[in-house]
């Protein structure tokens, strides 16, 4: 992967699969430099075997192939940074991913099209889940909750292109100010 | 800055267009984009992106873009797919942003598959 917010539409697509209704996407950058990522579902969870194979790069819940990779690149690119990952999940619950990474790393990856991501994520499921992006740096926080949009469509889908662009604007325009302009 | 009373004016716009949709479902075009771990890692992301851009900067209103995951072919992504009603599924590989915009004008628009982006064409000069 080329940045972290290709991990990050990668591994809410886990949520996605999972059945989620809510997926919380969380990027937090601290005063030392230190990213937080989270993704955070209400989808089926894991049991403690399950959660076991999913960390190795051969262990997955498709039954057409043996690996899925997923999870290990990421964990790969958070620990080159010196950082690590962690899940925490409860079947019938929810899973709660982190990746810590350390930001002024050599080997860190940028973040990435943050609002390209969750776009993607909404106009690939416009059913649902609902996706709730959160973000905060020393420079400011925001949030963007799919279901505030859903509500003031009423009828009109979320994958209408007019709609994903609006979104794609109003996303960006938010994270400008606490990550920067460079997305790409 | 957006504002959510934007959101309610293309509500009203969009409204009419779905409904003149779900009278000719015959009538319309599925783009498929694989977006598995493989897909995402060689750049689906932006070839969706580059599709919805497109067919919004068109108004395309028969159009739809959705997703699908891993097919088996990884070395090919970004894979989409193309379905045209009353023909057979027309599948693109190697995708970038640069070529949806020859697929999007001469398949989707014109009817006329981009052969040369296609699977037949990428095996065939292997």
């Amino acid at each position: 992967m080329r940045d972290l917010s290709l991990h990050i539409l990668d591994l809410a697509e886990n949520s996605v699969r999972a059945k989620a209704s809510v997926v919380a996407i969380g990027v937090k950058v601290d005063e030392g430099k230190l990213i937080t990522l989270t993704i955070k579902d209400d989808g089926c969870g894991m049991d403690a075997e399950l959660l076991q194979r999913v960390m190795s790069p051969f262990g997955t819940t498709r039954t057409t192939r043996k690996v899925g990779l997923g999870i290990p690149l990421m964990a790969q690119n958070a620990r080159l940074t010196g950082g690590d990952i962690a899940i925490e999940s409860q079947v019938g619950v929810g899973t709660t991913f982190t990746a810590t990474l350390h930001g002024d790393s050599i080997d860190c990856l940028p973040l990435g099209d943050l609002a390209g991501t969750v776009v993607s994520l909404v106009t690939a499921n416009p059913e649902g889940p609902d996706f709730v992006l959160e973000c905060a740096s020393p420079k400011g926080e925001m949030q963007f909750d799919t279901r505030e949009v859903r509500q003031a469509l009423g009828d009109v889908p979320l994958n209408e292109p007019e709609v994903a662009s609006w979104m794609l604007e109003a996303i960006r325009e938010e994270l400008e100010p606490i990550f920067g302009g460079v997305i790409l | 800055m957006k504002s959510m009373a934007e959101l309610e004016a293309i509500r009203q716009r969009t409204l009419q267009r779905i409904n003149l949709r779900k009278e000719d479902q015959n009538e319309n075009i599925r783009v498929v984009v694989g977006m598995a771990t493989c897909g995402i890692a060689a750049g689906a992301r932006p070839v969706m992106m580059g599709f919805m851009d497109e067919i919004n900067k068109r108004g395309l209103s028969h159009v739809t873009v959705s997703q699908t995951g891993c097919i088996g072919m990884c070395r090919l992504e970004p894979m989409v797919d193309v379905y045209l009603p009353g023909q057979e599924k027309v599948t693109y590989v190697h995708m970038t942003p640069e070529k949806v915009g020859r697929v999007v004008a001469e398949h989707i628009v014109n009817g006329r598959p981009v052969t040369e982006y296609t699977i037949g064409a990428a095996e065939e000069n292997k």
